[in-house]
């Protein structure tokens, strides 16, 4: 356990030391902040049209965690398919190339504690991000009346889908000792977590209910949506123990050669 | 106390080394010779737990590498061809990193950096990053690191390389000093350096331990320089290519005499 915190302080100085946490940090809320007013100009404009119309049906069904927050979520988490492989592609790859590697693995710690410590750094910087995120919907509480649990929901299947992200992440990483190809794979492997219904999508074809079963996107909308399913939270938590799991092989492979 | 026995390590078809064997006492300093390419850093990452063997042991004061790890690697103090420095952590701060991971307990953590660095002469660049430091300072940084948790036992891949002449005098007082109690096995392309303060000598070529023997044994037998050229020039069956190794040898010679 000590170890573990051991390597994630580090870890997490490193992420604030290099500037990439910043970086990051910044990119995210700028264009979290750029879709949320995107959304809520449409929001308005939408209501304005139903106003003029004088249709009340229409109105009633306008609610804000629908039309914003939803769809808020959503964006919010291809942004992520994109960043976390800027986050995660150093945690060993950079390790690897400048030698360090050796250093740990001549320390008497577990590969299991070292992988722990890389994890529990990355997942608070992450869910640290999606906290920050949190002031789109602060904004709609304190000028509106969207529903507070909903949300939370939504946003605890964010911190899922970004958890996941960097255990992946870190698995691509402990592949290579190369940083752009660690990037690279990850971005590749989480855009293909994201359409891996699509065929299914299209018309029926085999294995379809294995593919939607594996999407990611699939289990998030349930949890935007406002449903908090144990399927769900198992497919999440699946998804990072085979990740982890994996990275732990990998990172002691060097071990097995 | 190191003891290396039957190590072989293959990598695919490839014999990096075959049989090495041999043991270092406690308070002695044995030099590892051998020229490029010989499986000296292979011998030195198996030693050290990095990676283990094809085949053969290492017991480290009796624990083995393999199965006894953790309590072994506590032993260990090694410091690798290139530092393992992280680029961006200040000196104070990445000792304390390693400091912690080698176990070394809360309550000693400021003892042992503070001792590390000045064992080191490292109190002038304490506060500056790793990665700023010339080649000279990341190799004492990285001494420091490996002698932080004060282990019995010390592995280290040429640590004078890139040191300036006074640093060079300095480490290798430090590195006799640390022997006094401990095991150092110190690998090198510098023959003067093995004479002035090793007890022993192992010289590797192709993998396959062709000397080991005590220095005071040696040099009733001539010159470390001619010991060594005999030894690996033996083991090459080819002559002209025996002839290719003794003249490149020869060439690091002069230049390592005019040092």
């Amino acid at each position: 356990m000590r170890n573990t915190l051991t390597i994630a302080g580090r870890e997490l100085q490193a992420y604030f030391v290099q500037p990439v946490a910043y970086v990051v940090m910044t990119v995210f809320l700028l264009l979290g902040g750029w879709f949320f007013f995107a959304l809520l100009r449409r929001f308005e404009l939408v209501l304005e049209m139903y106003a003029a119309l004088r249709s009340t049906s229409g109105m009633e069904s306008l609610n804000l965690n629908q039309a914003v927050i939803e769809p808020l979520l959503h964006n919010l988490a291809v942004v992520l398919v994109i960043l976390v492989p800027a986050i995660t592609m150093r945690t060993f790859a950079e390790e690897k190339r400048t030698g360090t590697y050796e250093l740990l693995l001549t320390s008497p710690i577990r590969i299991g504690e070292l992988v722990a410590g890389k994890f529990l750094a990355a997942a608070l910087f992450v869910l640290l991000m999606v906290l920050l995120a949190g002031i789109f919907p602060l904004i709609l509480v304190i000028f509106g009346n969207p529903e507070v649990p909903v949300m939370v929901s939504g946003y605890l299947g964010l911190a899922f889908v970004a958890l996941c992200f960097v255990s992946v992440g870190l698995f691509t990483s402990s592949l290579t000792s190369n940083q752009i190809i660690a990037a690279i794979s990850c971005f590749g492997a989480l855009l293909l977590l994201y359409v891996i219904s699509w065929p299914a999508e299209a018309g029926e074809v085999e294995f379809a209910g294995l593919l939607r079963y594996l999407s990611l996107p699939e289990h998030f909308s349930q949890m935007a949506r406002g449903v908090i399913s144990t399927q769900d939270i198992v497919y999440f938590l699946s998804l990072i123990a085979i990740a982890l799991f994996l990275t732990q092989r990998s990172a002691e492979s060097v071990r097995w050669r | 106390m190191i003891e290396v026995k039957g190590l072989t390590k293959s990598y695919g078809d490839f014999l990096a080394i075959k049989d090495v064997s041999f043991t270092a006492e406690s308070g002695e300093i044995l030099g590892f010779l051998g020229p490029n390419g010989a499986g000296k850093t292979t011998t030195m990452r198996i030693l050290t737990g990095f990676m283990p063997a094809t085949s053969g042991t290492v017991l480290i004061d009796g624990l083995d590498i393999l199965t006894n790890s953790l309590e072994a690697r506590r032993r260990i103090g090694y410091l690798p061809e290139n530092p393992p420095v992280y680029y961006d952590m200040r000196v104070e701060g990445y000792l304390r990193f390693v400091a912690k991971l080698k176990g070394v307990q809360r309550q000693s953590l400021d003892e042992a950096v503070e001792l590390a660095i000045s064992r080191c002469g490292l109190e002038d660049v304490r506060y500056r990053i790793c990665g700023q430091l010339s080649k000279g300072y990341k190799q004492r940084v990285g001494l420091a690191a490996a002698i932080i948790h004060n282990p019995s036992v010390m592995i280290l891949d040429e640590p004078t390389i890139g040191l300036d002449p006074r640093q060079i005098i300095e480490i290798r007082k430090l590195i006799r000093e640390l022997a006094k109690e401990r095991t150092v096995v110190l690998s090198t392309h510098i023959l003067p350096e093995v004479s002035q303060i090793c007890q022993k000598v192992v010289i590797i070529n192709d993998g396959r331990v062709v000397l080991e023997k005590r220095l005071d044994e040696i040099s009733k037998e001539g010159s470390l320089e001619d010991v060594f050229l005999r030894a690996i020039a033996k083991e090459s069956t080819g002559g002209l290519l025996a002839e290719a190794e003794l003249e490149e040898v020869e060439a690091g010679r002069s230049t390592s005499g005019s040092l």
